[in-house]
């Protein structure tokens, strides 16, 4: 019975494992372009040409670039990224913290934004074209249209310095205790929730307006349901996979997309690890960040795509 | 629900209905139109009322009315609808969604559509019971799976676990039927509810909603633009035209008797003489062993197929959905090369590939589709879809392109006013005329007709059915007619195919196609044909030799 299911979503896993490893390629070879030597930026101008020489033999700058790629991503399969150029550390126990953050600061989003997107959308279906869905839409559209680092100094300002009720900065570490965790996170998590509010609910929303057009939602009513119940039992459950698609792209954005946010509330989350580094043009870091970035995309798109084909009730029970 | 009911025998009484809608016309101001006017009618109970007419005729708008609905945005703004003693246009929302489903359940016309997909069929089947509390779940679920063996669905007892796509087109609307009666409703509202399905699922399902509604003795408004249908399971049928009454009477009056002119127009709806024409010596289009397949082979679709084609004569091709029909035409216009056999035209064979064919021979072969809606640009003037074959096959252009789209308007029984007109702005049999004037300025030998008159109402059906047949008087055009409606086949066709499972089981000239000894599947093509008598139905049923392939 499940074998069809079984089957697309091996293809898609797949496809998921195929489209990372052409990523990791093109990261490879973007970094490659790049214009500079990494053993002059290392030694800097005065250095000498023999120890620069030494310094590129070591490196294994010599060797032809599919070697050194094979020997990055063979790396990277035992978890090992290299080391940091500007700092000399390895970058995989420095990605491992700061991932940890940046995945706690998004989950703390997600667990709020979600839920409230999804209900907000369904409320504004229920009274479409009225004052609840008018007002539901513009405060959603309002909160996204603010740049982000607005919403944060606006928090701030309220939160932090005005009421004094949560940390303006959340710098955490690895002895940080949970609760402690939790109250520091607070105001980027909101700053994080009412980015990505919009986007979602306006989907939810335009995804269950599309199924309300179907003729089984005449049948609903014809049977004497409430306008709510119409839309949590019938059209939702036929709307799943375009919600679950939007909810997935705004998971993303919350783990790759929060460099803003992580800047103002100095929070040691990967989107700043990301940002130093570039600054500081230490490409291992950034090829290992960008490589974990595009994992993360295409991840949470394989389990979009599952999602709606396991939502699917014609492939979940074939003829 | 019967204790309730403060008169006697009257369930429902519809008072000067008045229903109105407004439109929103492309570049005018919004204007408010009457859909039905001051239309009256009432009900007893147990008995079945039909409501006749062609769409727009507000069969549909009056019968949910009985549940105080407007589809869309249409509004009921006068009258009064008295459904068991009481006026149910002021009973507010919470006292209108208390008699949907339990007093009134609705059966719509495309089963299909109206299950919501997501849910098993035994979940939708009980809602409306469980949700007005008339039964337990353990109660409503013995209670559907008692309506599904009465309604002679497989598997009575398990076929609920089943999702929507995973059954039958017939059965779903059995199903559909089963959905409405288990909340043991006073009325049930059948839309339609036969229309979708091949003539030879029909059969059985109406049959079965006959047998439900008899007993359980539920009332029931019976909506549908086939007064044969409609003959065999009401008491009472009223005609409607135009949103107003045209004559409302027993079923028999009716059909036997009809008072007024219109009732008697739909009566005779179908009776066009026309003479068999005799195959000439040599077929112009042959088609020979064809055998054609999608999917890369898998999927055969037309095993072993040979029919000819005589100048200036009608092939019909009849046959139920997935029977192939389409696919032979699909064939012979090398839109799907055959796999094995060849066509052959004027002695000679056509390319099997439509790429591969010269502009010649496209042009001797033309199509005409059953959408005419959707088979032309919504951009272009009557006009530039006209001339456009005139322009492309024969490089006319300018006036004499003008003065010859006027000739050929003027030969479908358009005036000139038409030629600058937007395909939005005809009716559904104009379109259609449109579509056949194109097919005809290419000066083809052989129109293909896929389905031309399923989608337009009988009235309108039958004018363009004469049209054709004047057309090939004059033109002396032959046609490939393809139809699922035996009665259409009759008026037009000089000799027939009938088709099933891909394969041509009987074929030759109308005359000899239509005389007994009948093959089985033949014999239940034309026994499952509605005839316009009472009792046609219990017949039919008992004379059937075997069971329809149920698509």
């Amino acid at each position: 019975m499940s074998s069809p299911i079984l089957r697309l979503v091996a293809q898609r896993i797949l496809l998921g494992l195929v489209l990372l490893f052409a990523v990791s390629v093109l990261i490879f070879a973007g970094t490659q372009i790049l214009p500079g030597d990494v053993a002059q930026a290392i030694l800097g101008q005065s250095a000498t040409p023999e120890a620069l020489a030494n310094l590129r033999e070591q490196l294994g700058l010599n060797d032809p670039a599919w070697l050194r790629y094979v020997h990055w991503l063979w790396g990277i399969l035992h978890g090992d990224f290299g080391t940091a150029q500007s700092s000399g550390l390895d970058i995989a126990s420095s990605i491992g913290t700061r991932l940890k953050n940046t995945l706690f600061l998004a989950a703390c989003a997600a667990i709020v934004a979600v839920p409230l997107a999804v209900i907000l959308g369904l409320i504004a279906v229920r009274y479409r074209n009225g004052f609840v869905d008018k007002l539901i839409s513009g405060l959603a559209l309002a909160s996204t249209s603010f740049p982000e680092f607005f919403i944060g100094y606006v928090l701030i300002f309220v939160f932090a310095v005005h009421w004094q009720i949560f940390p303006s900065i959340s710098t955490v570490d690895d002895s940080t205790p949970f609760l402690e965790r939790l109250q520091a996170v607070v105001l980027p998590a909101t700053a994080l929730t009412l980015v990505v509010l919009a986007h979602m609910m306006r989907m939810t929303r335009a995804a269950i307006l599309n199924v309300m057009q179907s003729a089984y939602i005449e049948t609903a009513e014809l049977k004497g349901l409430k306008p709510f119940d119409i839309i949590r039992k019938h059209a939702f459950p036929n709307a799943i996979a375009p919600v679950v698609n939007v909810v997935m792209l705004n998971l993303a954005y919350l783990i790759v997309g929060v460099v803003v946010v992580e800047v103002i509330f100095v929070y040691p989350g990967m989107g700043q690890y990301l940002v130093d580094h570039v600054a500081k043009r230490d490409v291992p870091v950034v090829q290992a960040v960008g490589l974990i970035f595009a994992a993360v995309y295409i991840t949470l798109n394989i389990v979009a795509d599952i999602a709606a084909i396991v939502a699917n009730p014609r492939l979940r029970h074939p003829k | 629900m019967a204790d309730t009911k403060a008169n006697s025998g009257k369930l429902l009484d519809i008072r000067n209905l008045r229903i109105e809608a407004t439109v929103y016309p492309p570049g005018e101001a919004p204007k408010t139109i009457t859909l039905v006017h001051d239309v009256s009618l009432t009900l007893e109970k147990g008995k079945v009322l039909g409501l006749i007419g062609e769409s727009g005729a507000g069969k549909s708008t009056i019968g949910l009315s009985s549940m105080a609905y407007g589809r869309g945005g249409v509004r009921i703004t006068g009258g009064e609808v008295i459904l068991n003693g009481r006026d149910i246009l002021k009973a507010g929302p919470k006292g209108v969604r208390a008699l949907r489903g339990r007093e009134v359940c609705y059966v719509a016309q495309s089963a299909a559509a109206a299950f919501n997909p997501a849910h098993k069929l035994i979940d939708q089947v009980v809602e409306a019971a469980l949700l007005h509390g008339t039964a337990t779940r353990a109660e409503a679920e013995k209670r559907a799976v008692a309506l599904f063996k009465k309604l002679s669905l497989p598997n009575p007892e398990t076929i609920g676990e089943r999702y929507p796509h995973q059954v039958s087109g017939g059965q779903l609307q059995r199903v559909m039927t089963a959905m409405a009666l288990c909340s043991e409703p006073d009325l049930i509202v059948f839309d339609e509810p036969t229309t979708a399905l091949d003539v030879t699922t029909q059969i059985d399902v109406l049959a079965a909603i006959k047998d439900a509604i008899r007993d359980t003795h539920v009332a029931a408004l019976y909506i549908t633009h086939d007064l044969a249908v409609v003959a065999q399971v009401s008491d009472e049928i009223m005609v409607l035209r135009h949103g107003r009454l045209v004559e409302w009477g027993g079923t028999r009056q009716i059909i036997k008797e009809p008072r007024q002119e219109y009732t008697n127009a739909l009566v005779s709806v179908h009776e066009i003489e026309h003479k068999e024409q005799q195959p000439g010596t040599t077929p112009f289009l042959s088609v020979k062993n064809v055998t054609a397949a999608y999917g890369g082979g898998h999927v055969k679709v037309l095993k072993n197929v040979s029919v000819d084609i005589y100048p200036g004569q009608t092939l019909a091709v009849v046959g139920e959905s997935g029977s192939g029909k389409s696919t032979l035409a699909r064939a012979i216009t090398g839109l799907l090369p055959p796999e094995q056999g060849t066509v052959t035209f004027d002695g000679r064979p056509l390319a099997n590939r439509l790429a591969d064919r010269p502009k010649e021979d496209l042009r001797q072969l033309q199509m005409i589709y059953q959408m005419a809606d959707v088979a032309m640009n919504p951009r272009q003037t009557v006009g530039t879809i006209i001339g456009r074959p005139l322009e492309f096959y024969f490089g006319i252009k300018g006036r004499e392109r003008d003065k010859r789209v006027a000739e050929l308007l003027d030969e479908i029984e358009m005036g000139k006013g038409f030629v600058d007109r937007y395909p939005a702005e005809l009716s559904g049999g104009q379109k259609q005329r449109v579509c056949i004037a194109r097919s005809l300025a290419a000066k083809p030998k052989l129109i293909i007709c896929d389905e031309v008159t399923s989608a337009l109402d009988p009235l309108v059906a039958n004018g363009i059915l004469k049209l054709l047949l004047n057309l090939q008087q004059h033109e002396k055009v032959a046609y490939l007619f393809i139809t699922h409606d035996l009665a259409t086949v009759k008026s037009i066709a000089d000799s027939i195919a009938v088709m099933y499972r891909g394969e041509v089981v009987r074929y030759g000239s109308k005359s000899k196609v239509l005389t007994p000894p009948f093959d089985a599947y033949t014999d239940l093509l034309l026994s499952s044909v509605p005839e316009m008598e009472i009792g046609w139905l219990e017949k039919a049923i008992k004379g059937r030799r075997m069971e329809s392939a149920g698509n």
